[in-house]
């Protein structure tokens, strides 16, 4: 780019500059690209008409494309009737919002809200909670540095708690001989976790596997949680998604409320209601007493200020639009409950396919797994070919978003899968 | 059944944060006359927050465009809301732009552009990881400034002079006394415009002095630029320094806010503008910007950058949008000579010409602490310990009664 100035009168600024010797940047190293967002980018550039983008968690619907929910769209209009000022909403967020959220994750006459024992702010989706959350952690966490998170987990979750001045330690929980959840292994390196570390539930839905305990396994896994002494990070992501039943994809935060922990809990809202680009999430502290949690909030706010001030209205205006109104919550209910069985369905299908393709694996794991996304036990090679030869995008971990099967694209994907499997 | 001991029971109470108390005093206020004189939002000459006509219109446009979906945006945000909103900083014609050596990183609101832009410098200038590296900021300046720099690893905040109590004015020796002996690489938080708290820039002169020395002795240039338009009335004018200081050859990074001028607060609408060498240095530092926003928010919010990215690259809604501004800004503007000709009508003690020489939303009126809490405490009038006024509280029905108030403060309260 320098030498196409040669040619013209260079400006006393250009002079200037091409005398400073050294850019101030010349050591920033290039940055690698973020391995699940480079997937679409990458399946953006393919020019196949067959390709499928099996890579983000976002949702396609039978035809493929992004699907904004009908409770939003309704949601919306009643807002845009209201005229609403803009202005700034308090450092923890919309209040009506917050304290929705917090209903929607532990039931609306969970003994933890009528006591006031929580405090609960609106963030930026997932990550913005997940971050915030990290970083109370860091700064007031008397305990270990060390968060312990499964293995494997979301790609983001341990740059995230890294940044934040937190340490990564893991303890088992995917059976790649299985793909399924490793019980026995989780247990015992659980158990020899040290007192007061930080450790990281999935939920429901866990990503990237969709593997999920089952109700007597969580009771264990609490039961030792508490025995351990440690501190419950809950991510949830999927509620709804998961079973499309809210309150059965809650069952593992409630539980473990009601056994006693006090737990810290990140919500997002960019699956469940489709408002992945409006930033809406929450992150919830449970207390000791009402008190604690009015200390406990004063700390987020000082927190959060100084990294965006107060989160954006839109997203959570429409949450809360949805959430307490009786009709639009309903409707809301039963298209959560339509995404996730055309997720199942997908599954079955693909399943089927892979028997029809005369596949001789056992592709039961597909059907176990649940939420989004599928761990298929594709080697990074097979995902290589997949994606060289069907222009089948998907994470190196032989992770896809069941989102983006359709029964348009399902028996191609069945034959690839075949294709390098067999 | 709970766990026995409270990991949290050393979590101490942290105070409120300044300016959103004092409005949370100012709601409880019942006294008829209360004015809030406290957080910089921009009100009508009725009092009321103004949701701008253009933004109104864009809005419907956004609701009637089926089209368009609440899917993620990109890391870096809406391609077209960050290069237009570069453009409006760094002019339409500017060179720096044609050679492709400006990026946009969306962010939410202006703090979200410094923060992102602190933790990068922290990351990567001077060094990888140089935590020492000291960073000035105005004294007084932004409260929130310094919890962003701290907060983003630095070490070493530093107060450069800058307002003068005694004369009411730039400090102009004393900041370029700071500039001269600040150690080589310090980064500088600059307000390009309208400084907050004290309505005082820097005249054209006296920027490329500060210049001249930050160049010399290879400073770093952060702009912090909440008011574009909002100042002056001109996107131009009140854009003048920073594009003087991209002539000037600087690398430079400018923190844009859209809450004042788009009256978008909550919204949340920011963008770091990046102005590097070239092109390859531009590309990777974006590439580390992302990787930033990746594990702060993963991907900025997407119905405040539609409004301003359909407004800003539309020109019919671009021209429409200049006009509600000035609006806003002739507003301030006439309740600034307004105050100064009732203060010294009444005879107020002192001179208020600073009144009408500040700038912007804000006007640092000399008042020391006690007056102030007998602003508040007798006249229910509201504002900062540090003696700022927003001047959008200022009406037309409240002007006289603000007056009167200052008069009683200044005269009675020492």
């Amino acid at each position: 780019t320098s030498l196409s100035h040669s040619r013209r009168v260079l400006n006393k600024g250009e002079i200037l500059w091409k005398c400073c010797a050294i850019s101030w940047w010349g050591g920033v190293q290039m940055g690698p690209p973020d391995p699940i967002l480079g997937v679409t980018e990458a399946f953006k550039r393919d020019t196949n008409p067959k390709k499928m983008n099996l890579g983000v968690g976002a949702y396609r619907d039978d035809q493929g494309k992004p699907y904004v929910l009908n409770c939003v769209r309704k949601a919306e209009a009643v807002i845009a009737e209201k005229k609403l000022d803009k202005e700034y909403l308090p450092i923890g967020g919309l209040g009506e919002f917050a304290k929705a959220c917090a209903q929607l994750a532990l039931g609306a006459d969970n003994e933890v809200l009528k006591s006031g024992r929580n405090i609960t702010v609106q963030t930026i989706s997932g990550t913005g909670s997940l971050r915030i959350g990290a970083n109370f952690l860091s700064r007031f966490h008397g305990g270990p540095r060390d968060v312990y998170l499964p293995k494997p987990s979301w790609g983001n979750h341990t740059p995230i708690f890294r940044d934040a001045g937190m340490q990564l330690k893991a303890y088992r929980y995917y059976d790649p001989s299985t793909c399924g959840f490793d019980f026995k292994g989780a247990l015992e390196d659980i158990s020899k976790i040290p007192e007061q570390s930080v450790i990281v539930l999935h939920a429901c839905a866990h990503n990237p596997t969709g593997v999920d305990p089952r109700p007597e396994q969580w009771k264990e896994i609490s039961d030792l949680v508490k025995k351990r002494n440690l501190l419950v990070f809950f991510d949830m992501a999927y509620q709804g998604f998961a079973s499309g039943d809210i309150d059965r994809d809650a069952w593992a935060v409630r539980h473990f409320i009601e056994q006693g922990h006090n737990i810290v809990l990140s919500q997002s809202f960019a699956k469940n209601m489709g408002l992945y680009g409006e930033r809406v999430g929450g992150f919830t502290v449970v207390c000791k007493d009402a008190e604690e949690a009015k200390r406990v909030e004063s700390q987020l706010k000082i927190l959060i200020r100084p990294i965006y001030s107060n989160p954006p209205m839109n997203g959570a205006r429409i949450a809360t639009t949805i959430l307490n109104t009786p009709e639009l919550r309903a409707m809301w209910l039963e298209e959560v409950h339509g995404m996730a069985n055309r997720i199942i369905k997908m599954r079955e299908q693909l399943v089927a396919g892979l028997k029809k393709e005369g596949s001789s694996h056992n592709w039961q794991h597909v059907i176990d797994q649940i939420g989004m996304f599928c761990f298929t036990g594709l080697k990074p090679e097979q995902v290589e070919r997949l994606t060289k030869e069907f222009s089948v995008y998907m994470t190196k971990d032989g992770r896809i978003s069941m989102a983006g099967v359709s029964s348009g694209n399902v028996g191609y994907l069945a034959h690839g899968i075949h294709a390098v499997t067999k | 059944l709970a766990l026995a001991m409270s990991i949290f029971s050393e979590v101490p109470q942290a105070p409120p944060v300044a300016v959103f108390k004092l409005t949370a005093d100012f709601r409880e206020d019942s006294h008829p006359q209360k004015v809030n004189l406290g957080v910089g939002a921009y009100r009508t000459d009725d009092s009321q927050p103004w949701v701008l006509p253009v933004v109104k219109k864009v809005e419907r446009l956004i609701v009637e465009d089926s089209s368009l979906n609440h899917e993620y945006l990109p890391i870096l945000g809406l391609p077209e809301f960050r290069s237009a909103a570069s453009k409006v900083a760094l002019g339409e014609d500017s060179a720096a732009i044609k050679d492709n050596r400006v990026g946009g990183v969306q962010a939410l609101g202006g703090t979200g552009a410094l923060r992102i832009g602190a933790e990068f410098l922290r990351r990567w200038y001077n060094g990888v990881n140089n935590t020492a590296t000291p960073v000035y900021v105005s004294a007084p300046t932004w409260e929130n400034h310094n919890a962003v720099f701290a907060d983003a690893g630095f070490k070493d905040i530093r107060p450069y002079h800058y307002w003068d109590a005694a004369k009411r004015g730039l400090d102009l020796s004393g900041f370029l006394d700071d500039l001269e002996k600040a150690p080589e690489h310090s980064i500088f938080v600059l307000h390009a415009c309208a400084h907050n708290p004290t309505g005082t820039d820097p005249s054209q002169d006296e920027w490329k002095k500060i210049a001249e020395i930050m160049k010399r002795r290879n400073l770093f240039v952060f702009f912090d630029s909440a008011y574009q338009g909002f100042a002056s009335g001109s996107l131009e004018k009140d854009a003048w320094a920073i594009r003087f200081f991209v002539s000037e050859g600087f690398e430079l990074l400018v923190a844009q806010s859209f809450s004042k001028n788009f009256g978008l607060y909550n919204e949340r609408v920011g963008n770091l503008t990046v102005v590097a060498r070239d092109n390859e240095n531009l590309t990777r530092i974006l590439s580390q910007m992302e990787k930033i926003v990746r594990t702060t928010w993963s991907n900025p919010p997407s119905q405040g950058a539609r409004i301003v990215g359909k407004t800003l690259n539309c020109p019919e809604l671009f021209a429409e949008w200049k006009d509600n501004v000035k609006t806003m800004a002739d507003r301030v503007l006439l309740m600034r000579d307004q105050l100064k000709a009732k203060l010294q009508a009444l005879g107020t003690p002192g001179t208020w010409d600073h009144i009408t020489q500040q700038i912007g939303m804000f006007s640092f009126t000399g008042l020391n602490p006690k007056q102030v809490e007998f602003m508040i405490k007798e006249k229910h009038v509201y504002l900062m310990a540090s003696g700022r006024i927003n001047m959008c509280g200022l009406t037309t029905k409240n002007i006289d009664y603000v007056a009167q108030s200052i008069h009683e403060a200044v005269t009675k309260v020492q």
